[in-house]
C-alpha cells in the first residue's frame, strides 16, 4: 500500500533526500505545516535565526563555505520580504541557495489576505528562478528541480513559495524523485581553447584575472597551475581572494577600486588579459574604456551572458572554468617570461600596497594582522561591508579558496555576523573570524543571540570609528568635506551590548597588551566580540574615484 | 529631452523576437521584467499557448540597439525559456496586427468593427 504524505512532509523528506542536514529560518503562520513536519525530522537540524534576513545570510555562510546548496525558510508577507536582501546578495555573488517561503492558502491568494504579499513577483528579479507551487503533487518535481537549478551552471538562489493548503494536503507518493544535482556542463570548445593557448604563447605581457567563479568551480588549484606553467602574474577580484595565496610570487593581489597600485598599473601594461570566472564588475575595472587598454582578452565563464557584456573577448569560452583550465594547461607552452616577471617585480617594489601601522595592533591594518596571527590558514575570514572590509581584503593573508566570505556584488551591510554564524555551522572544526564595523554590526545585531545559542566558534572583530567610514571618506574626498549623516552622535556600549545578548566580549582599547588580549579571546572556544576603536580619519587607500580609470588612484 | 530620446529610438530598426517558453502564470512577468529592469523598451507583445498548452510562444517587437545580443543571452538564461529566435522587424506577426492598433478616433466605429472582423478572418487563413 502506498503511504500518504502531506505537502509539508514531502518537502521535509525531499530536503532530507537532498542530503540537507542544517536549515535555518524563522517560523510564522503560513509555514507552520512545514515547521511541524520539520520538528519530526531526525536528520535535519533547524537553526532559529532572530530575523529572516539573518536566516538568509546564515544559509549563505553555509553555502559559501561548503559550496553546497543551503536552505533557509521563512513565512509569508513580512517574513518573506525580510529574506529578500539576503537572496539578492546571493544572486549577485552566485551563491547556491534554496529559500522556501510559506504563502497564504491558494483560495486566499489575490485577496489581500493577512500577511499576503506577492513573494513570487517580488523575487523574480533577484532569483535565478522561482516557483509558486500550485499543487501538492508539484512539490515532487519542483523541490529537486530547485536544487538542480541552484547548483547548476552559474550557481544562484531559487525561491519556492508554497501556499499553506499545498503544505497541508496529503497525497499518495508511490515513489520518490531522485535528488536534484548539479548538471554536467558542456565541455569547453576545443578550437577556442587552442586559440586561447596560442594567444597566451604569443603574449609578451599576459595577466591572469581570477574572479569568484574560480572559487565556485573549485578551480583555484588549476588556475595556480596554469599561472605557474606559463608564468602568468595573477590579479584577483574581491570575490576571488584566496584563489591564489597572496604571498605566491605571481600574485598581484586584488585589482580595482581599492586594489594595490602595482596591480592596477600592471593591468594598464598587459597585452593579454585572461579572465576566468570574472565579470568585469565596475569596481574591478574602473572606467571600462581605460581598463587594460592594450590587451587582447580571453574570457572563460560558465555564464554565456557574461561574455561580451562589458568587454568584447577575442576568445570567449563558455565552460566550467575548472574543466577549461585543466584542458588549457597542457596546450600552453611552459614559459619563464623573465622580462615581464621582472617588470612586475619592479612595479611591486615601486608601487606596493601601503599598509601603515602594520605592526601596531591599535591601528587598522595592524589589528587585522594581529588577528591573523592568532589563527592559521584553516580559519575562515568573514567581513561585513565598509572600510573594514577593504582593509581586510588588502591586509589579511588569504591563502586558500573558501577562506574568504564577503558580500561583493550587493555590498550588504549586515552580511557579516549571520554569514559567519553559517560558516561556523558548516565548518564547526574551524575558527571563524568576522571583521565588522560599527555601522554594519547594527544592521543584524540580533544575530549575536543566535551565535550565543548555537555556541559557534566565532570571533567578531568590531572596528569602531563611530562613523560610516566609506560614506565619511567619500564625503571628505568628493563632497567638499561636508560630513552629513555619516557620524554617529550616540554609540552603544558594544561590549555591554554583546554581553547582554549572551556572548563574551573584550575591549581592546582598554587592554594593556592588545596582543595578549587577542590571544586570550581566541583561546576560549565559543563566540566573542572584540571591540577596537579606529581613527575616523583613516581612509581606504588607494582609491579610484567612481567613474575614473584605475590608473588614477587617490593615495597611491 | 524625452521627445529627443523617443525620436532617437524610433530611428532604430526594429526586430522581432520569437520566444518559446513554459506556460505558467508567471512567465510573462519573467520576460517583461527582464526587459524592464535592463532599461530595454518593448514595443509590442503577443503571447498565446501552443499545442497542448504546456508551452507558450511569446513574440516581442523591440528596437534593435547594440544591447540586443546581451538581451538575447539574458533571455536564454531564463529557466522558462526554451528557445529564442530573431526575425526581421517587418515579420507578419506584428505587421498583420497593425489594423487592430489604429487610434480609435481614426476609425469610423462601424467600419472599424467590420474591417477588423474581416481582418481576423484573413489572418486565420
Amino acid at each position: 500500500m502506498t503511504s500518504t504524505f502531506t505537502g509539508a512532509q514531502i518537502t521535509v523528506r525531499l530536503l532530507e533526500r537532498q542530503g540537507v542536514r542544517i536549515v535555518t529560518g524563522y517560523p510564522g503562520g503560513a509555514i507552520l505545516p512545514i515547521y511541524d513536519a520539520l520538528g519530526q525530522s531526525t536528520a535535519i537540524r533547524h537553526v532559529l535565526a532572530r530575523h529572516e534576513q539573518g536566516a538568509g545570510f546564515i544559509a549563505q555562510g553555509m553555502a559559501r563555505v561548503s559550496g553546497e546548496v543551503a536552505v533557509c525558510l521563512a513565512s509569508s508577507g513580512p517574513s518573506a520580504t525580510n529574506l529578500l536582501t539576503a537572496i539578492t546578495d546571493a544572486k549577485m555573488d552566485s551563491i547556491p541557495l534554496v529559500a522556501i517561503t510559506g504563502q497564504v492558502s491558494t483560495s486566499l491568494i489575490g485577496t489581500d489576505a493577512f500577511q499576503e504579499v506577492d513573494t513570487y513577483g517580488l523575487s523574480i528579479p533577484i532569483t535565478k528562478h522561482n516557483f509558486l507551487v500550485s499543487s501538492t503533487e508539484a512539490l515532487l518535481d519542483i523541490i529537486p528541480r530547485a536544487f538542480a537549478i541552484a547548483a547548476s551552471g552559474r550557481p544562484g538562489p531559487v525561491l519556492i513559495d508554497i501556499p499553506k493548503d499545498v503544505q497541508s494536503r496529503a497525497i499518495a507518493v508511490p515513489h520518490w524523485p531522485e535528488p536534484g544535482r548539479r548538471a554536467q556542463p558542456a565541455p569547453a570548445d576545443g578550437a577556442a581553447l587552442a586559440e586561447a593557448a596560442s594567444l597566451i604563447a604569443a603574449a609578451q605581457r599576459p595577466l591572469l584575472y581570477l574572479g569568484g567563479g574560480v572559487v565556485h568551480a573549485g578551480a583555484a588549484q588549476a588556475a595556480v597551475a596554469l599561472a605557474e606553467k606559463a608564468s602568468l602574474p595573477t590579479v584577483m577580484t574581491l570575490m576571488a581572494l584566496g584563489a591564489m595565496p597572496v604571498d605566491h610570487p605571481l600574485s598581484l593581489g586584488m585589482l580595482g577600486q581599492h586594489g594595490a597600485p602595482c596591480t592596477n598599473f600592471a593591468l594598464d601594461e598587459c597585452d593579454l588579459l585572461i579572465a576566468v570566472g570574472a565579470r568585469f564588475d565596475d569596481r574591478a575595472t574602473g572606467k571600462v574604456a581605460a581598463f587594460c587598454p592594450q590587451a587582447k582578452i580571453i574570457h572563460i565563464d560558465i555564464d554565456p551572458a557574461e561574455l561580451d557584456k562589458i568587454k568584447t573577448a577575442h576568445v570567449g569560452i563558455v565552460a566550467d572554468v575548472g574543466e577549461a583550465l585543466a584542458r588549457l594547461q597542457p596546450l600552453v607552452p611552459a614559459a619563464l617570461r623573465t622580462s615581464w616577471v621582472e617588470r612586475i617585480g619592479a612595479l611591486k617594489a615601486a608601487h606596493p600596497q601601503r599598509l601603515p601601522g602594520l605592526d601596531d595592533p591599535r591601528a587598522h591594518y595592524g589589528l587585522i594582522r594581529a588577528v591573523a596571527a592568532c589563527v592559521d590558514d584553516d580559519a575562515i575570514v568573514v567581513t561585513d561591508v565598509g572600510q573594514h572590509q577593504m582593509w581586510t581584503a588588502q591586509a589579511y593573508p588569504l591563502r586558500r579558496p573558501r577562506q574568504w566570505l564577503t558580500s561583493g556584488g550587493l555590498g550588504t551591510m549586515g552580511f557579516g555576523v549571520p554569514a559567519a554564524i553559517g560558516a561556523a555551522l558548516a565548518a564547526p572544526e574551524r575558527t571563524v573570524v568576522c571583521f565588522t564595523g560599527d555601522g554594519s554590526i547594527l544592521m543584524n545585531l540580533q544575530e549575536l543571540v543566535t551565535a550565543a545559542e548555537q555556541r559557534v566558534n566565532l570571533k567578531i572583530v568590531l572596528m569602531d570609528n563611530a562613523a560610516l567610514g566609506l560614506v565619511h571618506q567619500q564625503q571628505t574626498l568628493f563632497y567638499g568635506e561636508r560630513l552629513f549623516a555619516s557620524q554617529f552622535q550616540v554609540q552603544p556600549d558594544f561590549v555591554a551590548v554583546a554581553r547582554a545578548l549572551g556572548i563574551a566580549a573584550i575591549d581592546l582599547d582598554g587592554a594593556a597588551d592588545p596582543h595578549a588580549a587577542l590571544a586570550t579571546a581566541f583561546s576560549r572556544p565559543g563566540p566573542c566580540l572584540i571591540h577596537a576603536g579606529i581613527d575616523v580619519a583613516q581612509k581606504v587607500y588607494p582609491m579610484v574615484a567612481p567613474g575614473d580609470a584605475n590608473r588614477d588612484m587617490i593615495g597611491a | 529631452m524625452q521627445a529627443i530620446e523617443n525620436n532617437a529610438r524610433h530611428a532604430l530598426p526594429r526586430t522581432v523576437l520569437e520566444i518559446d517558453v513554459a506556460n505558467h502564470p508567471g512567465v510573462l512577468s519573467h520576460i517583461a521584467g527582464l526587459f524592464a529592469r535592463r532599461g530595454y523598451n518593448v514595443e509590442g507583445v503577443m503571447c498565446l499557448p501552443v499545442g497542448d498548452g504546456r508551452n507558450s510562444r511569446i513574440w516581442l517587437q523591440v528596437h534593435e540597439d547594440q544591447r540586443l545580443a546581451q538581451m538575447t543571452r539574458q533571455l536564454e538564461k531564463l529557466e522558462d525559456v526554451a528557445a529564442v529566435r530573431l526575425h526581421p522587424g517587418d515579420h507578419a506577426v506584428f505587421a498583420q496586427l497593425e489594423g487592430f492598433f489604429q487610434p480609435r478616433h481614426a476609425l469610423p466605429s462601424c467600419r472599424a468593427q467590420e474591417s477588423l472582423a474581416g481582418f481576423r478572418d484573413g489572418a486565420r487563413l
